[in-house]
C-alpha cells in the first residue's frame, strides 16, 4: 500500500534468506552445538524482552502473553529431544505467521472499518480532541503573566499559577480558585521571583508536569478558566463545546447548536448532518467493498485495467527474457573477445538505483525535450498517448530488467555442456534447430521459475507506472476510471491516497480485492503448470 | 538422562546471555524517535535543520533542555506526523504549513496555542488567520511564500502588466529566434493547480467559496462553476492547441533549467529559485504574476510555514514556550532567514531583512492580490484531479467536460 517498494524492474526482488535458526549438529560436535544453541535461544529471549518492554508500557496484555507464548514455544521445541519435525519447521512456521498472514489479516480486518483521516483513534480520544480545541477567549478575556509554582515539594506538590496582570496586581490561582496574592517579589517582566508559602518551579520542573498542566485550569466564573500557555503566559477562556454522556452528544454553548454521536458512521452530527471534523474508527461492515462494487465508472473501468496490468506483466517479462536471452547467447560465443568488458557493461542498468532510472527515463520521454524526440527526430506524446504510453512504460522497464535475466541465462548456458549442441550439429540440425530443439528445453528448467517471479513481480510493479507515468493519461472519465497505464496497485493507491490524506479502510478493501485476483491467477496457473508436468511424464 | 540435563543447562545458560545483553542494552540511549522527557524533539526539513538545531541553542540552555532537531523530507512531514502521533512517538514540535491544518485538525494531532497580546500582535494578522481554523491557532506562523514572475532583463527589460503582453513580448523574442519558449511555467502531465490558480482567479475561476466571515465554504465547490470552465476556457487559448504558451511538456524538472539556460524569458518561480537564480549568470528581476487584460488581477496561493505542537507532548510546557515565545521572536526568525531565505511575516523581522535584501521586499509585493491556500480538509483531495483536469484542458481537451468530471470526483471524495 506504500508508494516504497524497493527492488529492481522487471526483475524479482531477491529476499534475503531469512537467518534461521537451525538446531546444532546432533552428532558431530555436541558440545559445538550446544554452544551455538545456547547464543541463539539467548538471542532469540533478548529479542522477547525487547518486545515485552514497550508492551508493558502500553499495558497491551495479550501481546505479552502472546510473546511469552511463543518464547516457550521456542524453548519447549529447542530443548526437546522429541520434536525433531517441528526444530525444522518452527522457524518458518513463524517467520510465515509475522510477515504474511498477520499482514494479511490485519489488511482484512482493517477493510472493514472506516479508518482514514478524521476517524483513526477511538470516540474517547475525539471527544478529548473536541473539547481541547473549542476553548477559545472572549473578548473581555484576561491575560496574565504566569509563573508556575507548587505547594509542597516540587516534583509532588499541588500545582499554582501565580498570576500578574498588566495593572500590576497579583493573584495565585489553584484549582479552587483566584485568590490575590500578597508579599510576592515581582521582575520587571511580571514574573513572580519570591513569594511566601509557594515553591517557584524551573523550567525543567514545570516541563516534567506538562500532562498535568495540560488538563490543569484555574476556574473563574461561568465555567471559564485560566489555562497556561507556555511558560510564562496564561489566558481566561472557556470550552465552547462540551460533550454530555446522558445524551452523547455535544453541544456547543456559543451556538447553540447539539451535534448527536453516530456510531455507525463514527462522528457528532448536527440535524443538517453537518458533523464535527474528529470523527473515530468504527466497523462499517461491507461498505468499503460495496462502494466500488456499485460505483459504474470503477465498474467498467476495473476490467480494462485488469487486462492491462496482465498485458504489462507478461510482455514485460516476454521482451526481458528475449532480449536478455539474447544477450547471454551472443556474449556465449566461445571465440568472441572482451567478454568481461561487454558483459560489465549489459549488467551496469541492473546496478543502477532503480528508482532514478525511472525518473531518468521519464524526462526522455518527455514529448518537447526529451532525449527520444529530439535525437530521432519524432513529434510523438510519449506520456501523452495512450499507446505512446504504454510503449514506454513497457520500454523502460525492458531496459532495466534485461540484465537480471540476462545473468541468470548466462549462468544456465553455462551448466549445458556445450557438446548437445554440437552433437545436434553432426546429425545434421542447423543452429536454430540445435538451439530450439536442445539448448532452449535444457534452459528453461532453469529460467521458467525465474520467468514466474518476474511475472509476478511485475504484475505489482509500482514504481515502475508511477515514477513515469503516475498511471496516466487520462480519458475524459477523470481519475476515478484509472488510466491507460494504471497497474491494481498504483489505480488502488490513487483512489485511496490523495495527497496527505488517507483511506486506510478503503485501500484496504481495495488491496483485499487484489489480493484475491492474484490468488485465483496464481491457483490456477499452479494447477495448470502440474497438469504440463504431468503431461511431460 | 544425560541430554535432559544438558537441555536444562542450555535453557539456563540463554537466559542468563539474555540478562547480560540486556544489560549492557540499558546504557544506550532509548532510540532516536519520538518524544521522551527531558529532551525537545523537532522534526524539520533538513534544509533548516541546522539552523533551528544552532538557533534552538539559546532557549535549550536557559531552560536545562537537550533540543534535537531531525530530518524529515517537508512533503513527509504532514503524514508522518499523523502516524507516529496515532502510534505514540510523535515529535513534540514540527514544522508544516498551513493547508495542513485542517488535516492535523480533524485528527487532533496538533494542540492549540494561544499568543500573548504583543506577541500576536507582531505577527502579520493574514498568516495568523491562515494558521487559525474554528477559532483555534494551530500553529505560530513565521514564514510565508508565493509563487511569482521571474524575468530575464536581458530580454525582456519592462515587467508585463497583463498577461496578453507577456504572451506578445515572448513570442517576439521567440520569432526572431532569441528564445525558445515564451514561458516557463510547470504545468506536467499531473497538471499543477498550485501555479495554475493565479491564472485561473485571474480569468475568474474559483476552487472553493468563502462564507460571510471569509472562511472556506466546502459546499461551495467550483470547479465545475461555469466560472471556472470559462476560466480554463481562457486559458485553454494558450495552450497546446492555441498559443502554445502552456505545455504539458514543461514540468518541475524542466521549467528552472530553460530560464537558467537563457531558452525563456519569463519564469513562474518561487522563493526556492532564488538561491539558483543568484548563483546563475542570469540578470532577472521579479514582479507580479500579471493577469489577462481586463480581467481579475492574479491571485497566486500564498503559503505560510511555521511550527507546531504536537498533542501529547511529553514535553508540552516547553515545547509551547518555544513556539510561543521563540518562534515570534525577531532574533530567532533572523538566524532562520540566513540558513534559508524565506520572507517573514513577523515585523520587525520582515523590516529586518528587507533593508539587507530588497528581493524580500519585492517578494512580498508579488503576494499582495494572492490569497491563502485553502486550510479546510477537504483541500486535500482537491489537487489531483483538478490538476489532470487542467492538464487535459492545456492538451486540447474540452474544458467544460474535463472540469465537470473533475468536479464530480472531487465533490464524492469529500462527500458532498
Amino acid at each position: 500500500m506504500t508508494a516504497d517498494r524497493p527492488g529492481t524492474a522487471g526483475a524479482p526482488v531477491q529476499g534475503a534468506p531469512a537467518g534461521r535458526k537451525r538446531p546444532g549438529p546432533s552428532s558431530g560436535s555436541p558440545l559445538g552445538g550446544q554452544i551455538i544453541k545456547i547464543l541463539l535461544l539467548g538471542l532469540f529471549t533478548a529479542l522477547g524482552v525487547w518486545a515485552v518492554l514497550p508492551l508493558y508500557l502500553a499495558g497491551v496484555w495479550w501481546g505479552i502473553v502472546l510473546v511469552v507464548a511463543v518464547v516457550a514455544l521456542v524453548y519447549w521445541v529447542y530443548l526437546s529431544k522429541r520434536t525433531v519435525p517441528a526444530k525444522y519447521l518452527v522457524p518458518g512456521v513463524l517467520f510465515l505467521m509475522a510477515f504474511q498472514i498477520f499482514p494479511v489479516l490485519y489488511t482484512m480486518s482493517t477493510s472493514l472499518t472506516n479508518m482514514s483521516d478524521g476517524h483513526r483513534g477511538t470516540k474517547e480520544q475525539a471527544i478529548a480532541s473536541i473539547e481541547a480545541y473549542s476553548v477559545v477567549r472572549d473578548a473581555d478575556s484576561r491575560e496574565f503573566t504566569l509563573t508556575v509554582a507548587v505547594n509542597g515539594e516540587p516534583e509532588t506538590g499541588e500545582l499554582v499559577f501565580l498570576l500578574t496582570d498588566s495593572e500590576g496586581n497579583a493573584y495565585a490561582g489553584t484549582e479552587e480558585g483566584l485568590t490575590d496574592l500578597v508579599g510576592a517579589q515581582v521582575d520587571e517582566s511580571g514574573k513572580v521571583t519570591d513569594t511566601l508559602g509557594y515553591t517557584v518551579l524551573s523550567p525543567t520542573q514545570v516541563n516534567a508536569r506538562s500532562d498535568e498542566l495540560q488538563r490543569f485550569a484555574v476556574p473563574t466564573d461561568d465555567g471559564a478558566g485560566i489555562r497556561s500557555s507556555g511558560l510564562s503566559s496564561a489566558f481566561e477562556g472557556s470550552a465552547v463545546r462540551v460533550y454530555d454522556q446522558t445524551c452523547d452528544c455535544v453541544e456547543d454553548t456559543e451556538t447553540g447548536i447539539v451535534y448527536h454521536a453516530d456510531d455507525e458512521r463514527g462522528a457528532f452530527y448536527d440535524e443538517d448532518d453537518r458533523r464535527l471534523p474528529q470523527g473515530w474508527q468504527v466497523g462499517v461492515g461491507l461498505d468499503n467493498f460495496l462502494r466500488f462494487l456499485f460505483n459504474p465508472t470503477f465498474a467498467s473501468s476495473f476490467f480494462g485495467t485488469l487486462v492491462w496490468n496482465i498485458a504489462f506483466a507478461a510482455s514485460v517479462t516476454f521482451l526481458v527474457f528475449v532480449v536478455g536471452l539474447a544477450v547471454a547467447l551472443t556474449l556465449h560465443v566461445p571465440k568472441m573477445r572482451g567478454k568481461v568488458v561487454y558483459r560489465i557493461l549489459v549488467v551496469l542498468p541492473y546496478a543502477m538505483s532503480s528508482l532514478a532510472m525511472y525518473l531518468l527515463w521519464r524526462d526522455m520521454f518527455n514529448a518537447d525535450f526529451g532525449l527520444f524526440n529530439r535525437m530521432l527526430g519524432l513529434q510523438v506524446d510519449w506520456l501523452g498517448d495512450v499507446w505512446a504510453a504504454r510503449i514506454a512504460v513497457i520500454l523502460a522497464n525492458v531496459w532495466l530488467g534485461y540484465p537480471y535475466m540476462f545473468l541468470v541465462a548466462t549462468g544456465a548456458l553455462q551448466a549445458i555442456p556445450r557438446e548437445l549442441g554440437q552433437a545436434a550439429q553432426l546429425d545434421g540440425a542447423g543452429p536454430w534447430q540445435a538451439f530450439r530443439h536442445v539448448t532452449l528445453p535444457l534452459l528453461m528448467v532453469a529460467m521458467t521459475p525465474i520467468l514466474i517471479s518476474t511475472f509476478a513481480f511485475n504484475f505489482n510493479n509500482f514504481n515502475a507506472v508511477w515514477l513515469i507515468t503516475r498511471g496516466g493519461p487520462f480519458g475524459s472519465e477523470g481519475t476515478t476510471a484509472g488510466g491507460a497505464t494504471d497497474l491494481l496497485i498504483t489505480y488502488t493507491y490513487r483512489l485511496a491516497f490523495s495527497e496527505a490524506t488517507a483511506q486506510y479502510g478503503y485501500a484496504a478493501a481495495l488491496s483485499v480485492m487484489i489480493f484475491l485476483i492474484v490468488s485465483v491467477m496464481s491457483v490456477v496457473s499452479l494447477s495448470r503448470t502440474k497438469a504440463l508436468q504431468e503431461v511431460e511424464r | 538422562m544425560r541430554s535432559r540435563s544438558a537441555s536444562a543447562i542450555a535453557g539456563i545458560a540463554a537466559i542468563a546471555l539474555m540478562a547480560t545483553a540486556c544489560g549492557s542494552d540499558g546504557d544506550g540511549d532509548g532510540g532516536a524517535e519520538g518524544s521522551a522527557e527531558g529532551t525537545l524533539v523537532i522534526w524539520s526539513d533538513p534544509e533548516r535543520a541546522d539552523a533551528i538545531q544552532s538557533a534552538a541553542a539559546e532557549f535549550a540552555e536557559a531552560n536545562g533542555i537537550e533540543v534535537d532537531v531531525q530530518n524529515v523530507s517537508f512533503d513527509d512531514i504532514q503524514g508522518d506526523v499523523v502516524n507516529a502521533h496515532q502510534a505514540g512517538n510523535a515529535p513534540d514540535i514540527f514544522i508544516g504549513a498551513h493547508d495542513w491544518t485542517g488535516n492535523l485538525m480533524r485528527n487532533g494531532t496538533v494542540q492549540p496555542v494561544e499568543l500573548p497580546t504583543d506577541r500576536e500582535a507582531a505577527l502579520d494578522e493574514t498568516a495568523l488567520e491562515a494558521m487559525t481554523l474554528e477559532g483555534q491557532l494551530l500553529g505560530v506562523p513565521y514564514t510565508q511564500e508565493n509563487i511569482f514572475l521571474m524575468r530575464n532583463t536581458e530580454m525582456a527589460p519592462d515587467a508585463p502588466e497583463t498577461f496578453e503582453e507577456l504572451v506578445e513580448i515572448g513570442t517576439d523574442l521567440k520569432d526572431e529566434g532569441e528564445a525558445g519558449e515564451v514561458l516557463a511555467m510547470a504545468v506536467g502531465q499531473e497538471g499543477d493547480p498550485y501555479r495554475m490558480n493565479a491564472l485561473m482567479t485571474s480569468a475568474g475561476g474559483y476552487l472553493f467559496g468563502q462564507d460571510e466571515n471569509g472562511d472556506w465554504d466546502p459546499e461551495d465547490l467550483g470547479i465545475g462553476s461555469d466560472e471556472t470552465i470559462e476560466a480554463m476556457e481562457k486559458i485553454a487559448e494558450y495552450g497546446e492547441e492555441g498559443e502554445g504558451v502552456l505545455r504539458r511538456s514543461i514540468d518541475l524538472e524542466n521549467e528552472a533549467s530553460l530560464f537558467f539556460d537563457g531558452e525563456a524569458p519569463f519564469f513562474i518561480a518561487g522563493p526556492w529559485n532564488i538561491g539558483d537564480a543568484n548563483a546563475s549568470d542570469i540578470d532577472y528581476e521579479i514582479s507580479a504574476i500579471p493577469g489577462f487584460e481586463g480581467m481579475e488581477p492574479a491571485s497566486p496561493y500564498i503559503g505560510y510555514q511555521g511550527f507546531f505542537v504536537t498533542e501529547g507532548s511529553a514535553n508540552s510546557a516547553l515545547a509551547e514556550e518555544f513556539v510561543v515565545n521563540y518562534v515570534t521572536d525577531s532574533d530567532f526568525i533572523q538566524s532562520l532567514y540566513e540558513a534559508d531565505p524565506r520572507t517573514p511575516v513577523q515585523t520587525e523581522a520582515l523590516e529586518a531583512v528587507s533593508a539587507e535584501d530588497p528581493n524580500i521586499a519585492v517578494m512580498a509585493e508579488t503576494g499582495e492580490n494572492g490569497m491563502p491556500m485553502p486550510n479546510i480538509p477537504e483541500m486535500g483531495e482537491t489537487w489531483e484531479p483538478l490538476g489532470v483536469a487542467q492538464a487535459q484542458v492545456i492538451g486540447g481537451a474540452d474544458p467544460r467536460e474535463a472540469m465537470e468530471t473533475a468536479h464530480e470526483t472531487v465533490a464524492e471524495r469529500i462527500g458532498r
